[in-house]
């Protein structure tokens, strides 16, 4: 099954990145509408990481970092992803809460987090249900906070068991003002793959025709 | 002063005092260190999987899988001069990351890596002198080839030796 992730071409993995493209619009404009801010959103990128990168991600594997991850549910399974570093956590907090929440994490700081994570999953999924007329849905989201080379290093175990490499659909959301980074990652299993390119039509070197499922 | 070599997930490394071993960031995955106190040499496997599935390319990261990882590094120890008979074993590690409402999934892969680890040991007669492993926390781990500690870090919770 891993072999299905590393045999995708220039032209499929283009198809992955304009999905990926549509679904962080929506949901950079739920996030926006959230916290009453304006929201830079990178131009996703689809990228295949070997299991061993992946606890490389946000740079060290020592990094703090609070991690908010979903199953996705349905056609196409597979995980959502949302990692704030430590310090963006504190000020992602303070807008969404309107008050200083200091470095202490309690449960309403643990619950507002886990709603933004799960604006930014509902909206990102809604659109790809869209594209793709598939019924997706998110699992309830599981919080945790520790190194992220931790945290990536268990979900690189978690795909590890389908193949050596995994597809991850990346961009970053960010506050300027704040200076708040986040990232957010979709991670579609290898049989996930393969049905989501043949709903937007791109399962060949076709044209990409995001109308022919509806 | 010998130096601190890093085995990042899949690799595994063996070396000799005054080196250190060490692991950074371990969630479910294992840090199992394999040790001759006599001679003072050792390895540090950086285990992610209980087992190698049918694509899992373990020619080139020995460390990946415990049921290659484990008979490796006995061979490689042996190599080095060890002798079976004096080996231990000191692991940490396996911990549970995401917890979820049905537990057959990411969150009980640490477990069964934990488990899987321990069994395969047994089999090999190599005795358990030191574990740390499960919980919900990520950590860091350095050994020392000449005193032979383990020497665990755990996100918020502090540092312990083994």
């Amino acid at each position: 099954m891993g072999d299905q992730v590393s045999r995708l071409t220039p032209f499929q993995l283009d198809a992955m990145r304009e999905l990926g493209n549509i679904g962080a619009g929506n949901s950079a404009t739920a996030l926006a509408q959230f916290l009453g801010r304006e929201i830079q959103m990178e131009v996703p990128s689809a990228r295949i990481l070997s299991l061993e990168e992946i606890p490389q991600i946000m740079g060290g594997e020592e990094t703090f970092v609070g991690c908010v991850l979903f199953r996705v549910l349905g056609e196409a399974p597979g995980k959502i992803v949302y990692l704030v570093e430590e310090n963006s956590m504190d000020r992602l907090l303070t807008l969404a809460l309107g008050q200083e929440t200091g470095s202490i994490i309690g449960e309403m700081e643990r619950s507002a987090l886990q709603e933004i994570g799960n604006i930014l999953s509902g909206s990102f999924l809604n659109s790809i249900n869209k594209m793709t007329g598939f019924n997706c849905v998110q699992s309830l989201p599981s919080f945790v906070m520790d190194m992220a080379g931790a945290i990536l290093g268990s979900i690189a175990a978690y795909e590890g068991q389908f193949g050596e490499s995994a597809l991850f659909l990346e961009t970053s959301f960010s506050e300027g003002n704040n200076k708040i980074f986040s990232k957010f990652f979709l991670i579609p299993e290898p049989g996930s793959l393969e049905k989501m390119l043949e709903a937007i039509g791109a399962e060949g070197d076709g044209q990409i025709d995001p109308g022919s499922n509806g | 002063m010998g130096k601190l070599i890093q085995v990042r997930m899949g690799e595994l490394k063996i070396s000799e005092t005054p080196d250190q071993l060490g692991c950074t960031g371990l969630g479910s995955c294992i840090g199992l260190v394999i040790y001759d106190s006599d001679k003072k040499v050792g390895g540090l496997a950086h285990i992610i999987l209980p087992e190698a599935g049918k694509n899992g390319k373990h020619k080139t990261k020995p460390g990946k899988y415990a049921n290659i990882a484990i008979p490796f590094l006995i061979e490689e120890l042996e190599k080095k001069g060890a002798r079976k008979d004096n080996l231990w074993a000191k692991m940490a590690g396996g911990a549970h990351m995401f917890s979820f409402e049905t537990d057959n999934d990411i969150g009980r892969i640490g477990e069964r890596n934990a488990e899987t680890v321990q069994e395969i040991l047994k089999e090999w007669k190599i005795p358990v002198k030191g574990l740390d492993c499960g919980g919900k926390s990520g950590r860091t781990i350095k050994f020392s080839l000449e005193t032979g500690e383990l020497l665990i870090k755990t996100f918020h919770k502090g540092v312990k030796i083994l």
